[in-house]
């Protein structure tokens, strides 16, 4: 068994009388890249929610493990805590900030890893400078990686829609993390685009070393690059397993009646 | 000695009686006393209910904080103040002018709800969250200082429109005839405005708006009109606090509608901003918190009463006591 | 018939004016001796004026629907283009040159009053920008700015009267002090919403101003606290003008001085999370940045500079009372902010001076100034938002590996 990064432990929550989420239990392994799916409604972004820390789950309990590092609970932690532990996220309908450069907003993705402050911003003594430098090339050739060099210094609101999510993308791995949680990236994009996302993917798992979790609605990407499949219906985890055995799998098939399962 | 004994436990007696007696008249005294503060804070915090309203009813169909609502009580007050003016000139009956006096300034505060919506918060529709409240600030400054001059900055006296009941006289020092005026004419506007929420067409429109504008859109509702309608209704009753307050209290002048409009949103909020039984509950216990307040513990601090209780309930609980928490969805 | 469908639109708005203003515009009635004045000619220009405007409005409605991509970002073209200009750098050290000597040179050939009111406008110019700091970057609305002007002119004033501390000691505490108060405010209020905050902020304002009315026994309550000596050099005896030409120097000092930290700001870690915040602050915290830390460093530096203005505002006017920091008092501040535009820092300074010194000069015009500041935060919002210079964000340039900055 390969290293455990990623540990969910019967994880619920509750809105009102609304259960969203009721005691799932997921884990990601070092170097692997694991899809949870579902149909709409399903609970998974409220899932992402909880482990990112913009919701507090109502119970369970959720363990980061830094590769070679003891596990960090991180039930009920504020999300910039959970990202400085090295879990990162995107969103479903994307969050740039549209005002920022697109060079900036990857700028911003270093802020939990630099440490300048206020002082050191108004006399920018030595160590300010060489952060901002290091900060700076850091996020450039981060944008060359992504293909997005060539938008370093417009506005992100007048990027093109592909080059949006990837932007996203680039944003989350600013942060450094071991684990990237991606929320419906190829949502919108035509097959063209869910290709080069799907090559993106694949790449980052290996030429990064960065381990992933994804939700994600278009079968064939889930199908092509995930090592882990978890299905989620009404809140519940229904099944898990390899791609074969999901697509095998009578409850998933069920869940899925009506929907394209076999791309 | 029996007679001096007597003579003794006879004032011993007639002592213990006066004391009784004493007692008894402080004891009427402190109740007649919390009896007047209560019904003031009554007539203050329906006076603010009528006032709330408006904030309430806008900010749950397009989510602003009508910054210069207050502002529109204020131009009905004035409204009112000049229509008053000219109808005694004229030697018409007090009835007679409020009933003309309160038509105008309705008529009126409605007409400026109206065209303040469509010059500073329409084209803001789709605006970040904080362009629309500026614009409001700034239609509260504008405001102010367009009567203050157009008309002076001087407290003007108005007339005390509100009529007097005989029946009431022996209560006096309990409670005067303005006060029962007011408490009743706000229970019948509430349950107007109650019926015409509930069972009209519009109100129906309204709660649909309400809930998702664009959805309503959908269905046919005309939300532009909608909206409109929110602003001319919450004028409307604001203009009647204005009439009801200006005569109570007597004297009026353009910063009047600061100060009132700032206690009618903490009432709003504190009652759970959106929600209009809330505005009206907020609105009594915003009342009766001030008179007890001021009439127990410190009189000068009356509004750093209003203030700390706003910047407590937002702190501790901004959905209000009848409000739902909402979360942003992501 | 274009252009009667316009005709009849703009009398039709007329019309709807001059029934709206009726009341307050023409009829003002007397109550004491029982008169009537009715001002027809207030009619009249009513109905001109909403006649001409409406054309105006509607003409600028029309362009603000069709906004041109080339404007969405980064202006309108003829600023644009004087950004060019403004970069070439004979142009740009000539007009810095220029500024400096005429700044150097002001107090000696004009009189001591328009010194003074240039003072004023400088001292606005830093409470502009200390309030950008928190309004325009970190997307904070704060309606009770004045508060924490109140602390710096208060803890001068009293630091002064009680212990007798001179101007030199009182600087740095009243901006310390005003600090303090925006983290102890701070600190409960800002996970509030954007809206709730401003009116928190709004609402702690107002307790401050009250506070300082009715407890006389500490500061002296509406009467004011008088006599608060102006910035002495010390060994050095000023005279009355002497003495006002100094804070006009010291005040451009402290104005520079602003606008070097903020710049310096703006385009640091920390600004870029600022800004970062007031985009999407969810998307923010997801990206490791600590929101309430984050919020509480602007609004404390924010209320640092307001303190500051505060110190020097009491010992410019030698005389303070509450009445010089109502509502108002913030809503000017706020008004010079989103003229200038939200973020910029020349833009602030330009319409810190517009505001502050334009009903100075204009007295015919001095009346009418809240109501102007009024109509300036409306009609920004519905037509120009990011304000009369939109913030430009610094560009990197690349030259393979090794990369150069320019600030645009």
């Amino acid at each position: 068994m390969m290293e455990r990064l990623l540990d969910v432990k019967s994880l619920t929550m509750d809105f009102g009388g609304l259960r969203a989420v009721d005691q799932v239990n997921l884990d990601v392994c070092q170097g692997e890249i694991v899809a949870l799916i579902g149909p709409n409604g399903a609970g998974k972004t409220t899932f992402f929610n909880c482990i990112t820390g913009i919701y507090a789950p109502s119970d369970g309990e959720i363990s980061v493990i830094p590769p070679g590092k003891k596990p960090i609970r991180i039930n009920g932690f504020k999300p910039h805590k959970i990202t400085q532990a090295g879990m990162a996220r995107t969103f479903q309908n994307i969050r740039l900030f549209p005002n920022m450069t697109v060079l900036e907003n990857v700028m911003l993705g270093r802020h939990c890893r630099t440490t300048s402050k206020i002082l050191g911003a108004i006399l920018r003594g030595s160590h300010t400078r060489r952060e901002e430098e290091e900060t700076v090339d850091f996020s450039y050739h981060l944008l060359e990686k992504m293909g997005l060099e060539k938008y370093a210094n417009e506005f992100a609101k007048n990027l093109p829609y592909g080059a949006q999510r990837r932007l996203e993308i680039a944003r989350a791995m600013a942060t450094e993390p071991f684990l990237l949680l991606l929320d419906e990236p190829a949502a919108g994009m035509n097959p063209q685009e869910t290709k080069e996302l799907d090559d993106l993917i694949t790449k980052i798992k290996n030429e990064e070393g960065i381990s992933i979790l994804l939700i994600e609605h278009d079968m064939k990407l889930v199908m092509n690059i995930s090592d882990r499949i978890f299905v989620m219906e009404y809140g519940r985890e229904i099944a898990k397993g390899t791609p074969l055995e999901i697509r095998e799998n009578p409850k998933v098939i069920e869940a899925y009646l009506g929907e394209e399962v076999h791309a | 000695m029996t007679s001096s004994f007597f003579a003794e436990k006879e004032i011993y007696n007639g002592l213990l009686l006066s004391r009784t007696i004493i007692l008894q008249e402080l004891i009427n005294f402190l109740m007649d006393y919390f009896l007047e503060l209560l019904l003031g804070g009554l007539t203050k915090g329906s006076i603010y209910a009528l006032i709330a309203l408006g904030y309430t009813m806008v900010y749950g169909i397009i989510e602003l904080i009508n910054f210069a609502h207050g502002e529109i009580y204020m131009i009905g007050a004035f409204t009112a103040l000049i229509a008053a003016s000219i109808l005694n000139m004229l030697g018409l009956g007090q009835i007679t002018i409020l009933i003309l006096a309160s038509i105008l300034a309705i008529i009126y505060s409605s007409a400026y709800g109206f065209t303040m919506e469509k010059i500073a918060y329409k084209p803001l529709r789709h605006s970040p969250r904080l362009s629309p409240l500026i614009s409001a600030i700034g239609m509260s400054i504008f405001f102010q200082n367009y009567v203050l001059l157009a008309q002076t900055s001087d407290f003007l006296p108005f007339p005390s429109l509100l009529p007097e009941f005989e029946f009431l006289q022996p209560y006096r020092h309990i409670i005067r005839s303005p006060e029962i005026f007011i408490l009743f004419t706000t229970v019948v506007v509430m349950v107007l405005l109650t019926v015409l929420i509930k069972f009209t067409k519009v109100g129906k429109a309204m709660r649909a708006t309400a809930q998702d504008r664009k959805m309503a859109m959908l269905v046919g509702v005309d939300v532009n009109k909608i909206i409109s309608m929110t602003f001319v209704i919450g004028s409307s009753t604001a203009a009647i606090g204005g009439v009801l307050i200006a005569s109570f209290i007597g004297q009026i002048n353009f910063y009047i509608g600061f100060i009132a409009g700032i206690k009618a949103f903490t009432a709003a909020v504190l009652g759970g901003i959106g929600s209009i039984p809330g505005a009206v509950v907020g609105s009594l216990i915003l009342g009766c918190t001030e008179s007890f307040a001021t009439g127990y513990v410190l009189s000068d601090y009356e509004d750093v009463f209003a203030f700390g209780l706003l910047v407590l309930i937002l702190i501790f609980r901004p959905a209000g006591i009848l409000g739902k928490s909402s979360s942003e969805k992501v | 018939m274009h252009i009667f469908e316009e005709i009849k639109k703009s009398t039709i708005t007329a019309v709807w004016f001059v029934f709206l203003t009726f009341p307050i515009m023409v009829i003002r009635v007397n109550t004491i001796h029982k008169t009537i004045e009715w001002r027809w000619d207030n009619m009249i220009m009513v109905a001109v004026g909403s006649f001409a405007l409406s054309f105006v409005w509607r003409y600028f409605m029309e362009h603000r629907q069709a906004p041109k991509p080339e404007a969405m970002g980064r202006g309108v073209p003829w600023i644009q283009n004087a950004r060019q200009a403004i970069k070439h750098p004979v142009f740009f050290y000539s007009a810095i040159a220029l500024l400096t000597v005429f700044a150097v040179i002001f107090p000696f050939i004009f009189s001591r009053y328009q010194v003074n009111i240039m003072t004023t406008a400088l001292i606005y110019v830093m409470l502009g920008l200390g309030l950008n700091i928190v309004v325009g970057l970190a997307g904070l609305l704060d309606l009770g700015y004045v508060a924490f002007y109140a602390v710096g002119a208060y803890s001068y004033a009293l630091l002064h009267l009680h212990y007798g501390l001179n101007f030199w000691i009182c600087l740095p505490l009243g901006a310390g002090l005003a600090a303090l108060f925006g983290i102890i405010l701070g600190f409960p209020v800002l996970r509030l919403r954007g809206d709730y905050l401003a009116i928190v902020t709004l609402g702690f304002g107002e307790i401050i101003r009250l506070v300082l009315e009715n407890w006389n026994e500490f500061s002296k309550g509406p009467s004011g606290i008088a006599e608060i000596p102006r910035p002495p050099i010390p060994g050095v005896e000023l005279s009355l003008s002497e003495s006002s030409v100094f804070l006009y120097f010291l005040v451009i000092i402290l104005t520079l001085f602003t606008v070097f930290v903020v710049n310096r700001l703006r385009n640091s870690r920390i600004g870029r999370a600022w800004i970062a915040l007031r985009e999407d602050e969810i998307a923010c915290q997801a990206m490791g940045v600590n929101k309430t830390a984050t919020k509480l460093t602007a609004f404390a530096l924010g209320a640092t500079w307001a303190g500051m203005a505060g110190v020097i505002f009491a010992a410019k006017t030698t005389f303070i009372n509450p009445a010089s920091f109502t509502f108002l008092e913030s809503a000017i501040i706020l008004s010079i902010v989103v003229l200038g535009g939200m973020g910029s820092i020349v833009g602030v300074i330009a319409s810190a001076l517009i505001l502050i010194l334009l009903p100075e000069y204009l007295r015919a015009f001095s009346e009418y100034r809240m109501l102007l500041f009024g109509a300036v935060l409306v009609i920004m919002m519905v037509f120009r938002p990011q304000g009369l210079v939109s913030t430009v964000r610094q560009t990197y340039q690349f030259k393979g590996l090794k990369k150069d900055k320019e600030v645009g």
